[in-house]
């Protein structure tokens, strides 16, 4: 039998619901994982195994006792260390709030505790969630599990490294501009960016507000649809939460593509995007389409201007939201400076890395007076044509497939020195952010023993579309049953 | 000299009267235990989030609904970006380009003329902490009143006003519609209501504009007045002199009648408004302003109005009777329980308004209830107690919570036995024989002074209405 780290949700769900397995088992064998690659691939900021046995050993009791259990209960989890977790050390993996410690649970965390999801821990990312490839994380970057010499992508790194190597069977990650679904295609795992309102922000350290969300990162498509199941749904905490009915996610992981429309927006297979990438995309086009489905290319065009309005858009809204992170309250605080305006200065020069300094100075820039229209309003003009292209093109489409990224897993330090090229690792997954609507990576193949990511794109709030064609893919490749050997 | 006018304009920050914070559920009071009413959203801890409370945007709305604005249907929050310890997050959710109200006007009269002050904007954002400059290099915040709704009220520009009295009356006015409708309890001492006037002067007759200074920190009516009169002369002596008047803030010291300069243009701030992503846009439809419009109370200028045709009063007592609705209403109530309109005004705007002054207190919170002071009119009418000892049992009353009745009782029985009082009156006359003799020969001026008298020796026990019959009858007696 297969070691238990490496099972996906929905079969060691079914195991200890039958009680084939203990949940202290489970978490264990995870542990044991854990301390044996983990010195590789880096992907923990804080692991949390006592309180993760203890939660084990609470769904063992409740299931002896005969409690009707969540299907997640005792399944190990990993999360962003941008969620904050009541108790346990919640950094952003930045110094600013290397010593912070919630009072409270974000309200993903809360459902999923609720749940009896067992913490593993904190896992890493870029800064505050501004990077690609986790290396603008204060603790060092994590590895990819595939090749650990590689970067495991951004900024939900930490979750995609965790789950793709068997050191947490399910994670969640944030996504404000691919974070989740370009990480999962580095690390050959799915990421669901749900749409912007479907789940809670309430607790996630914001980065763009108008733009973060939260999402699974699991090891198949069934799973990502259990953990949307509980993390989804209207929160009174969050205004732009949306009152929309839950669904039984799982239910539309049924293999059937039949009359589903398919469009292929032509500006993701343009330059920049490796060909052997682009190749394995149109490759899961073709078994989609033998599977049933019809598909055409198509375009969007303002697609063009989204990298520009998105440096504008979520510098802006960043250099507000971290205006919070002073030194009066939490966190770090400077040891030299004179006056509280010496203070604040002082303490952000020494908190912050050099990545979000910069956005933090566009997004200043951007908003100035005398700058807000020439910059900042017509950013949002710009996300308003970017709606109205993808409005156009679920009209005639039910789905969009693209590249998640536009290359496999690069080299750590590979494009430090070039931020633009680390900007272009998220030009496909740009818009879904832009224009609030969901998007799923789901592995479609591998170059050179790395994995690439298929990007399906869905109507607002139809995440079950996005599933329904991504479970009937994955159901017909292999892909999803390949391990790393780390 | 050259002849001067002044143009004044005023911001007003009333903080709401709601039972929790602007956005969230933190309870919204003032004082107590520093630290003591927080939560992750008022201290701004990372990933909470701001949910509107709808109280509060309804008493922007009825706030602007009574001072005739317009209600802007897509009315949105913004943040205003700055840094300060008080300000938790960086940043203040305000209301820049939507503001909820605007272009409204307040009517205000001195000295019989009228005067139409037009308003701009009435908006809604967050109160901040307070910080407490310790001694030495520490410092203190109580984010206690952070994120306390606020209401800004804004003159237009260029201001309708041009003297103190004007500013003074405007403000007056303003609180009183305030507390009137329930949205401020207008305390000016406390801070929940604030006002910072701008102002410049130019000669009469020109058509530019002078550089304009703010005051800050009036808190009172009478710093208000006595700010902007000293803040005028200020300006003018500058100009006088062929000095510029430099755009600032100015600070107000009570005790030297000053102000004094405190922030300068060139620190001034570039807030970096932009829209609150946090918060999806206020949606106001008509429906919800006319239901807000038809539980609208009567305000003071209709119940001033009715004061004096329902009640016959003066136009000076209805005036200062509805200043505030607690007034009102308890002027209402004790009338209806002693149907003296006249008698329970005299008390409202004399002793009453003198002892509540002398502690600082409003009407609402006196011992004295409506039934208490009505109660001891009806016993002065009766005759059981004189005016004179009214006016006692009154700071009794003020001071215990006391009824008039029992306190009556306790005081003693007032003397209306008709052989003691002839005998206080004998004693009197034998005191004063030339003004009995005067008044015996016609003087009726002495008959009011001859009855104080007797009370006076009666020490306020004896009932007026026989000491004044039986004065008579001695009169007539000769
Ligand atoms: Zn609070």
């Amino acid at each position: 039998m297969a070691a238990l780290y490496n099972l996906t949700a929905h079969e060691l769900s079914a195991m200890l619901s039958r009680q084939e397995i203990s949940a202290r088992e489970l978490t264990e064998s995870v542990i044991a994982r854990i301390e044996a690659v983990e010195p590789k691939v880096r992907a923990y900021l804080t692991p949390t195994h006592d309180l993760a046995r203890q939660q084990a050993a609470e769904v063992d009791e409740r299931r002896a006792r005969g409690d009707s259990l969540s299907p997640l209960a005792g399944i190990p989890l990993a999360l962003k260390d941008i969620l904050c977790t009541r108790g346990i050390r919640t950094t952003c993996a930045s110094k600013i709030l290397h010593n912070f410690v919630p009072p409270y649970d974000a309200t993903v965390v809360s459902r999923l505790r609720e749940a009896g999801a067992v913490c593993m821990g904190k896992v890493n990312l870029d800064e505050f969630a501004m990077g690609s490839s986790t290396e603008n994380s204060a603790f060092g970057p994590s590895g990819n599990p595939w090749d650990v010499e590689r970067v495991p992508g951004g900024s939900s790194g930490g979750s995609s490294a965790a789950v793709a190597a068997g050191e947490a069977i399910i994670a969640i990650g944030t996504d404000t501009g691919g974070s989740i679904r370009q990480p999962a295609s580095f690390c050959g795992i799915v990421g669901l960016k749900p749409t912007y309102g479907r789940v809670s922000r309430y607790g996630l350290v914001a980065y763009a507000s108008s733009l973060d969300q939260a999402g699974p990162m699991t090891r198949t498509v069934l799973d990502a649809a259990m953990v949307m199941n509980v993390i989804s749904g209207k929160d009174p905490r969050d205004s732009t939460s949306v009152d929309l009915p839950v669904p039984d996610f799982t239910q539309a992981c049924r293999p059937d593509v039949h009359g589903v429309r398919i469009g292929v927006p032509k500006e993701f297979f343009a330059q920049g995007v490796d060909t052997a990438v682009a190749q394995c995309v149109r490759e899961a086009i073709e078994t989609l389409c033998e599977l049933g489905a019809t598909a055409e290319e198509c375009s969007l065009p303002s697609i063009e201007y989204c990298l520009a309005a998105y440096y504008i858009i979520a510098p802006a809204e960043a250099s507000s939201n971290l205006a919070r992170y002073d030194g009066v309250k939490y966190g770090h605080r400077s040891r030299e400076w004179a006056g509280h305006i010496g203070l604040m200065e002082k303490t952000r020069a020494e908190g912050f890395g050099a990545e979000v300094k910069q956005r933090i100075m566009i997004g200043t820039y951007a908003l100035s007076a005398g700058y807000y229209d020439a910059f900042y309003k017509r950013a949002q003009q710009v996300r308003t044509l970017i709606r109205r292209d993808f409005d156009r093109a679920f009209s005639q489409y039910d789905v969009l497939l693209t590249p998640t990224a536009p290359t496999t897993a690069f080299r750590i330090g590979e494009k430090a020195d070039d931020p633009l090229a680390m900007k272009l690792a998220d030009v496909c997954t740009l818009p879904a952010n832009m224009a609030g609507i969901p998007g799923l990576s789901l592995p479609c193949g591998f170059i050179e023993g790395l994995p690439v990511g298929l990007q399906i794109y869905g109507k607002p709030y139809d995440e079950e579309t996005l599933l329904r064609v991504a479970y009937t893919y994955e159901q017909a490749t292999d892909w999803h049953t390949r391990r790393p050997a780390l | 000299m050259a002849e001067y006018e002044a143009l004044i304009g005023m911001e007003v920050h009333a903080e709401l009267l709601t039972e929790s914070k602007m956005f969230c559920g933190c309870r919204n009071a003032f004082g107590g235990e520093p630290n003591s009413r927080c939560c992750p959203v008022c201290i701004g801890l990372p990933g909470a989030l701001p949910v509107m409370n709808k109280k509060a945007v309804e008493h922007v709305i009825r706030t602007a609904l009574a001072l005739n604005c317009t209600i802007t249907p897509n009315a949105k929050f913004d943040r205003k970006n700055y840094y300060y310890p008080d300000l938790p997050k960086g940043y203040q959710i305000s209301e820049y380009d939507a503001p909820i109200g605007v272009n409204g006007w307040l009517d205000i009269e001195v000295d019989g003329k009228e005067t139409r002050v037009r308003i701009r904007r009435v908006h809604l954002e967050e109160d901040t902490g307070k910080l407490f400059h310790v001694v030495g290099n520490v410092s203190h915040v109580d984010y206690n009143r952070s994120g306390v709704p606020l209401m800004e009220i804004v003159t237009e520009f260029p201001p309708d006003m041009t003297t103190p009295e004007q500013a003074r009356a405007y403000l007056v006015k303003l609180r009183s519609i305030l507390t009137y409708i329930g949205v401020s309890d207008g305390k000016m001492e406390e801070g929940s209501l604030r006002c910072e006037p701008n102002l410049s002067v130019r000669l009469r007759g020109s058509e530019t504009f002078g550089t304009k200074t703010e005051i800050k920190n009036l808190n009172s009516f009478r710093a208000v007045y006595r700010g902007i009169q000293y803040e005028v002369g200020r300006q003018i002596a500058m100009l006088e002199r062929g000095e510029k008047v430099v755009q600032e803030t100015r600070g107000w010291n009570d005790a030297k009648g000053q102000t004094f300069p405190q922030r300068s243009k060139e620190e001034a701030h570039d807030y970096r408004y932009f829209p609150e992503p946090d918060l999806v846009p206020l949606q106001i439809s008509e429906a919800w302003v006319e239901e807000i419009r038809s539980t609208m109370p009567e305000l003071p200028d209709a119940a001033r109005r009715r004061f004096v045709q329902q009640y016959g009063l003066p136009a000076y007592d209805a005036d200062v009777l509805t200043q505030t609705r607690a007034a009102a209403l308890f002027f209402e109530e004790t009338v209806r329980q002693c149907n003296d309109p006249k008698a329970v005004s005299n008390w409202m705007m004399g002793d009453f308004a003198r002892l509540l002054n002398a502690e600082n207190r409003e009407i609402g919170e006196s011992r004295v209830t409506p039934k208490m002071l009505a109660e001891m009119i009806l016993l002065i009418k009766d005759g059981t107690i004189s005016g004179k000892m009214a006016k006692e049992l009154f700071e009794k009353m003020f001071a215990t919570g006391e009824s008039p009745r029992k306190l009556a009782e306790a005081a003693g029985p007032q003397i209306t036995d008709s052989g003691a009082i002839q005998a206080i009156i004998a004693k009197v006359i034998g005191e004063m024989p030339d003004v009995w003799a005067a008044l015996c020969a016609g003087d009726e001026k002495k008959f009011g002074f001859m009855v104080g008298q007797v009370m006076k020796a009666s020490q306020g026990k004896a009932n007026p209405q026989e000491v004044n019959r039986l004065l008579r009858e001695r009169m007539q007696q000769g």
